[in-house]
């Protein structure tokens, strides 16, 4: 099976303090810690499985600039076979819909069996897969965590649904599927991983390469706009302990008391 | 002004709590808007979820495709496609199921998406103006969307609040026979409910709760000896059950178990909004977390910014005594 994973380049929010900047136009980038988000580890790790199962390949493709290529590499060193950086300076700005049309137009250079995305990425928006499928006119389901291959015409998907209760379906290939969190346990890369695909090509394919006019992307195509960060005027929130942990700890141990925390 | 829609999510025969956030969301879009409900199933539970959805909404479309006794979210999004106006205004709510539907649903209609708003300021013309979030909650956008082709909007649940309205007395559609052919290439099999596990923290009065700031599997003893201290139940939040150091049957959120307990100590979690949809009953909740930007304090009642590796041996410690 020939499998497209779609993988983002995102900030770790576990790693960093998330800080907008004073006129609000974007997140202070400078001292981020980046890394593959999160949901796309699951993704690439279901595909390595599922090729190491059945046979084919696994490609990893990003929309992003030259830095993104750091995490092709990454998932190459996890064991994915190929990596394209879709990279132009007319995709700066794009909505969620464009990053779809961009990666729409790769797909269909290629031939795959299965496209796998994350769930959602940084932006929370959950909606570069489904979009991508519905431009494809293939079948979709999200938030997959499980699969199951029945043939080459047919897999078995378990969906996750409110409550931890899994929704199963059969859907037909080629067909594009949204990995949640928790569907395996992602192989760990260590430094010796990276250093060993170091030096593989990785071609990088823009508007041209991809058939796209440059307008049908980027900000001017954007229904959708994002117009500033900014912090919203928030409640009180909670009532912050101050003092010395051995304080701090009194103080709660006294609350806790009060509100029969404490048996 | 486009005609404005709401997608109504229901189970058993009952509309879920996100029918009538829509119906709230709607009028912040357009206070005087005529909103039509949406409603697509089968039989006895169909009717039962269109006469939830008339006592919201003036207008509802009742849907009866036998296939879709269960919600098929490629099938209903074909259904979609089949009745809306081309440039209608969808509104759905940001779950499993609105997650499945939407985006493809936003393509097919050739229209604007805008997924996981947290609030709406209104019109401007035909340019809707949101807010949503970003990294996982710590920051918030102003964006705007070109409804004029149309827009699919879906809504964070829990945020849209409704008030006490008065029934809207609506009277009930019947438009199956417009529904067309819904026959797609994904078939819906079964569902399988979560296992339950060896403790139910759903009975718990006292929860002690971590998350990612555990940092590692050997550290959630210390999580443990501070439960059985405090007498309360260790939980957690869900990449603890991803990475296979707590049973899925600790995990507190919406694709978890739901608790009400009367205390909650969230330590080293975040608060994302599908964590926190899974705490019920308004606990005296303590926030543990090493970044004071953590949003998890803006719904905490009492924060302490700190390590939770060295608060939780000092608290356990302290309470042997
Ligand atoms: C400087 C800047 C300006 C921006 N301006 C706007 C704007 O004006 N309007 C607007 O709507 N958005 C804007 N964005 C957001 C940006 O376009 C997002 O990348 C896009 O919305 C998709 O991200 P998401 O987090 O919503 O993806 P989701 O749909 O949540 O991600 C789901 C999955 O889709 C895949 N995926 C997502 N993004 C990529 C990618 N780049 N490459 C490969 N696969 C991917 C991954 O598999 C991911 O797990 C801007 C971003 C930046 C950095
Ligand atoms: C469809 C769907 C369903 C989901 N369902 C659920 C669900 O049911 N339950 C759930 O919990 N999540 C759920 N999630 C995931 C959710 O979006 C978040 O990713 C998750 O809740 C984050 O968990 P966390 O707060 O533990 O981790 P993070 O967001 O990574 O937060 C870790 C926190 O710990 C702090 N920290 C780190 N180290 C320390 C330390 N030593 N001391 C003190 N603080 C520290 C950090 O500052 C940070 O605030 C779901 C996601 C999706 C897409």
């Amino acid at each position: 099976m020939d499998i497209l994973v779609c993988v983002k380049r995102v900030p770790d929010t576990a790693e960093n303090e998330i800080e907008i900047k004073g006129d609000g136009t974007d997140i202070e980038r400078d001292d981020l810690v980046y890394s593959v988000n999160e949901w796309d580890n699951y993704a690439t790790e279901e595909a390595i499985q599922i090729r190491d199962d059945k046979g084919g390949t696994v490609t990893v493709v990003t929309v992003g600039d030259e830095e993104a290529e750091e995490v092709l590499r990454r998932q190459m060193a996890m064991g994915a076979d190929n990596g394209i950086l879709l990279s132009d300076d007319a995709f700066e700005d794009t909505d969620g819909r464009g990053i779809a049309s961009i990666l729409k137009a790769e797909v269909e250079k290629g031939k795959y069996d299965l496209i796998l995305t994350g769930a959602q990425a940084d932006d929370g928006a959950a909606q570069v897969g489904g979009m991508l499928a519905a431009m494809l006119d293939l079948p979709y389901a999200a938030l997959v965590n499980k699969i199951e291959v029945i043939d080459d015409k047919k897999i078995k998907v378990g969906r996750e649904i409110e409550g931890g209760n899994q929704e199963l379906n059969e859907i037909e290939l080629p067909c594009v599927l949204s990995i949640q969190t928790g569907i395996n346990e992602p192989r760990y890369v260590g430094i010796r991983g990276i250093r060993k695909v170091a030096s593989v090509e990785i071609p990088t394919h823009g508007t041209g390469d991809l058939g796209l006019d440059a307008g049908s992307v980027g900000a001017s195509a954007a229904k959708v706009k994002r117009v500033d960060y900014f912090t919203p005027e928030m409640g009180a929130g909670a009532e912050m302990l101050e003092g010395s942990m051995d304080e701090m700890v009194e103080k709660l141990i006294d609350m806790l008391k009060a509100k029969g925390g404490l048996k | 002004m486009t005609q404005l829609f709401a997608y109504i999510a229901h189970r058993n025969g009952v509309v879920e709590d996100t029918a009538a956030e829509l119906a709230v969301a709607a009028r912040t879009i357009d206070a005087s808007a005529e909103i039509t409900a949406v409603v697509v199933g089968t039989g006895s539970d169909l009717d039962g979820a269109c006469q939830g959805a008339a006592k919201l909404y003036k207008e509802v479309w009742k849907f009866d495709v036998p296939d879709l006794a269960y919600p098929n979210a490629e099938m209903i999004r074909t259904l979609l496609v089949n009745v809306l106006p081309a440039d209608a205004m969808v509104l759905m709510a940001h779950d499993t199921f609105g997650m499945d539907l939407g985006p493809g649903l936003s393509i097919k209609l050739d229209s604007a998406y805008v997924a996981d708003v947290v609030g709406i300021d209104g019109m401007d013309g035909a340019t809707m103006k949101l807010v949503r979030q970003e990294f996982a909650g710590m920051a918030h956008t102003h964006m705007t969307c070109d409804t004029s082709a149309g827009a699919v909007i879906s809504l964070r649940p829990g945020t849209f609040q409704p008030g006490e309205d008065a029934d809207a007395g609506g009277a009930v559609t019947d438009k199956s026979g417009e529904a067309g052919d819904v026959g797609v290439k994904r078939r819906f099999l079964e569902v399988v409910e979560a296992e339950a596990g060896d403790v139910d923290i759903t009975k718990a009065d006292v929860l002690v709760s971590v998350g990612r700031g555990i940092e590692d599997q050997d550290n959630i003893e210390i999580a443990e000896e501070l439960a059985e201290a405090m007498g309360a139940v260790v939980s957690c939040s869900r990449p603890i059950v991803d990475a296979k150091w707590l049973e899925k049957s600790r995990q507190v959120g919406t694709s978890g178990k739901t608790v009400k307990p009367k205390v909650y100590l969230a330590l080293g979690i975040s608060g994302s909004f599908q964590h926190l949809g899974g705490i019920k009953g308004s606990p005296f909740m303590v926030a543990v977390n090493k970044n004071p930007k953590a949003p998890i304090f803006q719904v905490a009642d009492v924060g302490i910014e700190a390590d939770i590796l060295e608060f939780m041996p000092e608290l356990t410690e302290k309470l042997k005594g």
